[in-house]
Parts: structure tokens; sequence; C-alpha cells
């Protein structure tokens, strides 16, 4: 399974964020997306999953083209995005956004089961409105909404910005166990620490192209490449 | 979650025994009034379906509740229909107006869908003035006394009155927490809570909003044809924005978004219509104070403020 993109361009009315973007990310396998403020990073999770209008190039999962599809199809065929900020349904309790996640799949009490296995702590609040939450199990609950639509592939924008250690240690964890169960992971991280503990690849963006793909196996922290493209 | 589901059932079956007992400790006056506020609960619940779940600000009820109240009326005054098929009628008449609309108008959203909705209800009374050979325009007319029999039973009396606005108020209520409690009530609430992130769950936002407004349609065109045949008058003044406000500022004052607040906010607008009546002729003036003091010291109404502080299990 692989989700493939070429010649990407896209943006917001006569503004053109992505300029010829290409880009893979596969089965089993987390891809980071690094770049500075402004490059296109969520614009491209945002053209992937259909929410603003692509002009040319290809978007492929499995060879089936995504591009054009209205954005309530794209999960269907196996995207799932966490955007930034979470945008949780405040007023519903947990096992009610839940249920609203799973609905167009048929709330499959097994996947339901998985991922709670995967958050346990949502486990015990599920009657709790989701408004109520802590930032952090907020953020657990918009991963695991995602996760009820079973995606092949799983966007996760900045998931752990302005989380304490011991959640991030939690969602991290969680992440790493969805690439074993095969999930195709594109995480958009700052952090190089957390980059270079997590990935597998780094997609560096400038100017909303992907400049360089590199395997964190043998990136070091201090590697120029950072310092290029991040800024850090 | 189990206990809360039988504190929602228990206090709604509470709240119908109470009205269904009503007519036996009431004057036939205040009866015959709460029958009328029972009546229009149901078309406020249909708003509170859009407004309220859904988030679709509408100023384009009056259209839906004139739908129901005249595909209802017509046949019986032009062809003699008695009330249950002049009632289901209504009820089509409603929900059909209201899909129409929402086909047309859902292509909008927030003031633009205001805006929409209200020229259509304008367009919608102009249309019952200019047929008015047909419609009897602003005089309206009154349903035969023929048609407001079912089963027997005389609706234009006080008893078999009370009783039907009864039953159709407890179906709406019913079928309204049913709803809430259900899938498709999650989602519409999502779909208020956030469009583009339900859009990116799967769901297609158009079909949704069209579904509530249709299904608000219905109980608007309920509430019309139970109007016609309870009370027994037909009228374009029932099409006016008067009657695109009423329902919610019924639901702004019980609480939008509760499955109780329709029936609260129209009660208690009612009696202070009546209170306010009573004391002065720039009543008005007393029910506009009455609102802003609401907007400022309970802007998610009474329910909506009941829940928010001491009941998160009210729905």
């Amino acid at each position: 399974m692989a989700l493939e993109v070429q010649g990407l361009t896209a943006g917001y009315g006569p503004v053109t964020v992505l300029r010829g973007l290409g880009f893979r990310a596969e089965a089993g396998r987390i891809t980071c997306l690094m770049g500075r403020n402004g490059v296109g990073k969520s614009t491209f999770l945002k053209a992937l999953m259909g929410l603003i209008p692509v002009g040319t190039g290809t978007i492929t999962l499995d060879g089936v083209a995504l591009q054009g599809l209205p954005a309530h199809q794209v999960p269907k065929r196996g995207l799932a995005y966490v955007p930034q900020g979470r945008r949780l349904f405040g007023p519903l309790t947990v096992a009610e956004n839940l249920a609203v996640g799973g609905l167009v799949r048929g709330n499959d009490p097994a996947v339901l089961e998985r991922v709670l296995d995967l958050f346990p702590r949502l486990r015990d609040r599920l009657a709790q409105v989701a408004g109520t939450l802590s930032g952090g199990e907020q953020q657990m609950l918009a991963i695991a909404r995602a996760l009820c639509l079973e995606p092949k592939v799983l966007l996760l924008d900045e998931p752990t910005e302005g989380l304490q250690p011991s959640i991030i240690a939690l969602i991290q964890e969680a992440v790493v166990v969805l690439k074993g169960q095969g999930v195709a992971v594109v995480l958009v991280e700052q952090r190089v620490d957390a980059v270079l503990r997590l990935a597998d690849r780094v997609a560096f963006m400038v100017a909303g192209r992907v400049e360089e793909v590199r395997d964190t196996r043998g990136l070091a922290a201090d590697d120029p490449a950072f310092r290029t493209y991040v800024g850090v | 979650m189990r206990r809360n589901g039988l504190r929602v059932w228990a206090l709604h079956l509470a709240l119908l025994a109470v009205l269904a007992s009503a007519q036996f400790w009431l004057s036939p006056y205040l009866a015959t009034n709460l029958a009328r506020i029972m009546v229009l609960a149901v078309f406020a619940m249909g708003y509170n379906l859009a407004f309220g779940y859904t988030g679709l600000l509408s100023l384009g009820h009056a259209l839906l509740l004139a739908a129901g109240m005249y595909a209802a009326g017509l046949p019986a005054l032009l062809w003699g229909w008695s009330a249950g098929p002049a009632f289901i009628a209504g009820l089509a008449g409603g929900g059909l107006v209201a899909a129409v609309l929402g086909l047309l108008a859902l292509r909008t959203a927030g003031v633009s869908f205001m805006i929409v909705t209200l020229m259509f209800a304008q367009a919608g009374f102009l249309t019952l003035l200019y047929f008015a050979p047909v419609t009897r325009g602003n005089d309206g007319f009154a349903v035969a006394a023929a048609s407001r029999s079912f089963l027997g039973f005389d609706l234009s009396t006080d008893t078999p009155r009370f009783l039907a606005a009864f039953a159709i108020f407890a179906t709406g209520l019913l079928v309204s927490l049913a709803l809430m409690r259900s899938p498709f009530g999650r989602t519409m609430i999502a779909m208020r809570e956030n469009e583009e992130r339900s859009r990116m769950l799967g769901y297609n936002p158009f079909t949704v909003k069209l579904a509530a407004l249709t299904l608000s349609g219905l109980y608007a065109g309920a509430a019309g044809a139970a109007y016609a045949l309870l009370f027994g008058y037909v009228g374009a003044s029932f099409a006016t924005i008067q009657y695109s406000i009423l329902p919610m500022l019924y639901v702004l004052m019980g609480g939008a978004g509760t499955t109780l607040g329709p029936f609260l906010g129209a009660l208690l607008m009612f009696a202070l219509v009546e209170a306010a009546t009573g004391l002065t002729t720039a009543h008005q003036f007393i029910i506009g104070a009455a609102l802003v003091a609401l907007v400022l010291f309970a802007p998610k109404g009474i329910l909506g403020t009941v829940r928010e502080r001491w009941a998160k299990w009210l729905p």
C-alpha cells in the first residue's frame, strides 16, 4: 500500500502554495514532513483530504486517484486527518465522538475496542463531555476518532504541540503501535528529537515542494539538513 | 450512561404525564391555551432540529408552517377532506416544501442562508396573497366543522382538541428525543459544531443538513396542519415573518439544542405575552426587556443554562 503524490499544485484562490509537490508514504512507515512556517505542510494535508481544490498533479492510494473527489469521500477511501487544534465535537461525550467518527464505517465494536486499547485513558472517560477533557485527552480523542475510520493512511498535523511530556509519550507510543499495525503515518512535526525517535523518513519542504527526502537511519540531530530546511 | 438514559426518559415521560392530566385541573380557557402552546411547541421543536441541533439559522420557517397549514386546510375547504388525510397532507406539505427550500437555500450558509430563507418565506407569503381567489388571502378561511372530525371525535370541542394537540406534541417530543440519541442526531450536532471536521469524517454536509431541514419541515407542517384542524382557521398571516421569528424566540428562550427547550420557551413566551398584555398596551416593551435580560444572563436559554451549570445529562 502506498500513497503517491506527483506534481501537486494547490492553494487558496489566486495564491498557489503547493508547487509541483511529490511525495510518497508507505504502509507501516512513519513519514515526517518538516519545513519552516509557511512552506505548505498543513496545506498539503488539506489538499490530500480534498479540503482545498487541487490544480494539477495526481494523488493516488494503491493506484486509485483521489484528487478531485469531494472531501467527504476521501475518508471512505482510507485517509484520516487529525488537524491542528483538535476540533472535537465539544458538547458530545467521548463515546459519542467516537461513534460519530466510526459511523460511516458502520461503527464496528471490534474497531472501537482496538482504538480504546490504544488509548486506555479514554475508556475511563467514555461518558465525559469531550469539551471538559484535558488538552492531552482531547488530542487522544481526536486521534482515536480518526482511527474509527480504520484508515490506511493517517495524517497528523503537529499532534503533540502544546502538550505535557507524559502525554506526548503516550501519543508517540500510539503512533508507533499504528505503524506496527500497517498504517502509513504522515506526521507534521517540528521537533527534531521526536522526528528522529519516531520517523522512518523525513520529507523536507521548501516553498510548496518536497526538496529532499532522508532516511532517519544515519540522520543525526545536528545534521545540516535540519538547519537548512527547518532553521534549528 | 445507562442511568442518564433512564433519567432522561423519565423526565420526558413525567412532563407528558403532567400535560396529559392538565385538562382535568385547568379551566377550559387555559386548557385551550395549553393545546395551542403544545401545537406551537411542535413548530418550535422543528425549528430546534434545524437551528438548535444542526446550526441552520433560518428566517423562513413561516413558509413551512404555512405549507402545512394550507396543505391541510385547502383540501378540507375545497374537497371536504376529513382531519386524518388533511393532517397527513399538511405533514407532507411541510416536509416537501422544506426539502425544496433546502435544495436551493443550502447552497448558501450563515447570513446568506438566513437571507435566502427569509426571501423564500416572503415569496411564499406573497404567493398566498396573489392567489387569493383560492387561498382567501389575508382574510383566510375557516375550516368546516365536517373536516374537523377524527375517528368520530369533534376536534373543535375542548377535550378531543386537547387530546389531539397532546398526541401530536407527545409524538413530536419523543421522536425528537429518540432522534437526538440516535447516530443521525449526533451527526446533526457534529455538523453544527464543526462542518469541516464532519466532512473529514466522511459526512456530506449538504445531505445531513438537507435531511435535518426536511425533518424540521415535517414538524412545522404537522404544527401548521394541527393548528388549522384544531383551531379551525387558515390565514396568510401565518406566513409572515412574525411566524419565522416566533419559533426562534421560543427556542432561544427555552434553550437551543435541548429537547424540552422549545416547549418551555413557547410556554413562557405565551405566559409572558398574556401577562404583559394585561398590564399595559406597551406589552412588546416588556417582552423585549425580558428577552434582553435572557440574552444577558442566560445566553444559552433557560434549559441550556441549566444543562451547563447543573444537569449535564439533560438532552
